[in-house]
């Protein structure tokens, strides 16, 4: 039932002599939405880029530590990041559709990168997926319009489509609302309780309530240390550490 | 990436009266030095049109496609010049736009720091060589090297090919295309480097994220983003091939006569303006001379101006997008 997708163990990772991440060690369960927060520049983001190898590509970053995907280390000698990539989507803080390609060819740029080509098989699972990220009803009829033509919100639920075309085992979203008003906020929460019936879901947010209405189990990130993970519930009403309390009654700093 | 935009504002601004006069002193002198430049422009073209008034009378329209050029008889077509500097540059491109690409997707996407930073500086120091200087080495290094090795190879392999049949004389449009290329490689590599590093990193990261490797991230997300501007690029490296003069002179063998093959010697715009110019005896003469370079004057006004209207379109794609 508690299946673990991610198992962690002392993570650290660098930017250059910068330590961003210390020691973590946490486990990510199946089916499972678990919110990361923490304020700006304690290492959530970075956390989740190590999920799937996308810390490395910026120069100068380095990683030690251990972390299984499906008891497998990603990290292994001889693991190919761009097949870990294609396991686990990614959504990003700012919505980044390719603008030169149509909204369907932004949803199918994943599925023919794994080297699909059928033109049914494609037609078949774009629909899906932007059906999935709540985006068909809207899309249907411009899916050869440019994918910059959309609205903010609009744009950021193609992303999410175009990350779960590919059915990752894992979703990560890294702070995947910060660009979008109230309402695009609310109908991306909406899809995230929906999608988390199929996929296991890591969000990092800025936003306390979201983290509270979206997760199971958060984990409470400060300069580069998880200080606390738990179930969401004890973290909001009853959390443990006085920096997790502080920090979640805004009288933080 | 800088985008002047000129606001009414500032045009309200400069004739608001009341303002200070060491403010309108400045004005009317920046003002009068702009308009200095459209005023070059115009000189230059009337000049062209009142020096060639007498071939225009005498040849028409005719002049661009007439292939005859017999400065004894005083009959002149502007077709073979024609032909031999868009060919050259045509070839040039060829040539320059793979491997400049290629360059600088190297440098933008795979070399490290350490690496990328002093070759870009050599790449642009490149583009400063007099290009007499690369005409001594077309002359020395490329035109034996083509004559008695690539221009073999080619006929043995291609030469079925109308472009690589002939004798290897080393000198011609081959060998001019070649060091063309040479030339306009920087300004590819340069420009083209600019624009493949302004492509936002989210672009970058959307791709890989979905599992995609590192040739397939720069042609799925990062060539398509930044293809108006490498366009941009492309033709200002043409503009740059179209108006040399004297590397080609050196190495394309100077002959008016438009031949399929690439190993035959041809002549282009530039070249015959430069070595024609002193021994021309007649107003005739003269002035066909001058009206090639008023051909050659429109046909580079109108690349630059392609040019232009790509790269303004680029800008103004990016911000709607941003």
């Amino acid at each position: 039932m508690t299946k673990p997708v991610y198992v962690i163990e002392k993570l650290n990772a660098w930017f250059g002599e910068r330590h961003v991440l210390k020691d973590i060690t946490l486990t990510i369960v199946l089916q499972q939405v678990t919110a990361l927060i923490g304020p700006s520049g304690c290492g959530k983001s970075t956390f989740i880029r190590c999920l799937n190898r996308l810390h490395e590509v910026v120069p100068g970053a380095k990683v030690t530590g251990t972390i299984l995907l499906d008891g497998e280390d990603i990290y292994g000698p001889t693991v190919d990041p761009v097949v870990i990539r294609r396991r686990v989507g990614m959504v990003f803080q700012k919505p980044n559709p390719f603008p030169t390609m149509s909204v369907y060819d932004n949803v199918a740029a994943g599925l023919r990168l794994n080297g699909v080509r059928r033109r049914a098989i494609l037609d078949e699972r774009v629909e899906r997926a932007l059906k999935q990220a709540a985006l068909w009803d809207e899309v249907k009829d411009v899916l050869n319009k440019s994918g910059s033509s959309l609205s903010g919100g609009q744009q950021q639920r193609l992303c999410i489509a175009r990350a779960i075309a590919i059915e990752p085992e894992v979703l990560l979203l890294d702070e995947p609302c910060s660009a979008l008003d109230p309402i695009a906020t609310a109908r991306i929460e909406e899809l995230l309780l929906e999608l988390k019936k199929s996929y296991t879901i890591l969000i990092v947010t800025h936003n306390m309530q979201q983290a509270a209405r979206v997760s199971d189990v958060t984990g409470f990130f400060l300069l580069g240390e998880l200080i606390e993970f738990n179930e969401t519930r004890q973290i909001f009403t009853n959390p443990k550490d006085r920096r997790t309390e502080d920090y979640i009654t805004g009288r933080f700093g | 990436m800088v985008r002047s935009s000129i606001s009414p504002f500032r045009f309200a601004a400069f004739h608001r009266p009341g303002v200070s006069p060491a403010d309108r002193f400045f004005r009317a002198t920046v003002f009068t030095v702009a308009m200095s430049v459209l005023l070059i422009m115009g000189v230059i073209a009337f000049e062209l049109v009142r020096n060639s008034r007498l071939p225009i009378a005498k040849f028409g329209w005719g002049f661009l496609w007439g292939t005859t050029w017999d400065p004894v008889a005083e009959r002149f077509g502007a077709l073979p010049f024609l032909y031999g500097t868009l060919v050259s540059s045509a070839l040039a491109l060829l040539i320059a736009v793979p491997v400049g690409l290629g360059v600088a997707i190297f440098l933008s996407e795979l070399a490290p720091r350490w690496l990328s930073d002093p070759v870009t500086f050599l790449v642009e120091l490149l583009a400063a060589i007099p290009s007499v200087i690369y005409g001594l080495v077309g002359i020395f290094v490329l035109v034996p090297l083509i004559r008695n090795s690539l221009e073999p190879l080619l006929s043995a392999a291609l030469g079925f090919l109308p472009f690589f049949q002939g004798a290897p004389y080393g000198v011609g449009m081959l060998t001019a295309g070649l060091l063309l290329a040479m030339m306009v490689v920087p300004f590819v590599v340069s420009v083209s480097r600019e624009i493949l590093m302004a492509v936002p990193h989210s672009q970058r990261e959307a791709v890989l994220s979905l599992g995609a490797t590192q040739w397939e991230m720069v042609r799925i997300a990062v060539l398509p983003y930044a293809r108006s501007g490498i366009m941009g690029s492309i033709f200002l490296a043409l503009a740059r091939a179209l108006g040399e003069t004297m590397a080609v002179t050196m190495v394309i063998g100077n002959r008016p006569e438009i031949r399929l093959s690439l190993f035959e010697p041809g002549y282009t715009m530039a070249a015959v303006i430069a070595n024609e110019f002193t021994e021309a005896t007649s107003d005739l003469y003269v002035q066909t001379l001058v009206e090639i370079g008023l051909v050659l004057f429109a046909v580079t006004i109108l690349v630059n101006a392609l040019a232009r209207l790509l790269i303004y379109n680029v800008f103004t794609k990016v911000e709607v997008r941003e």
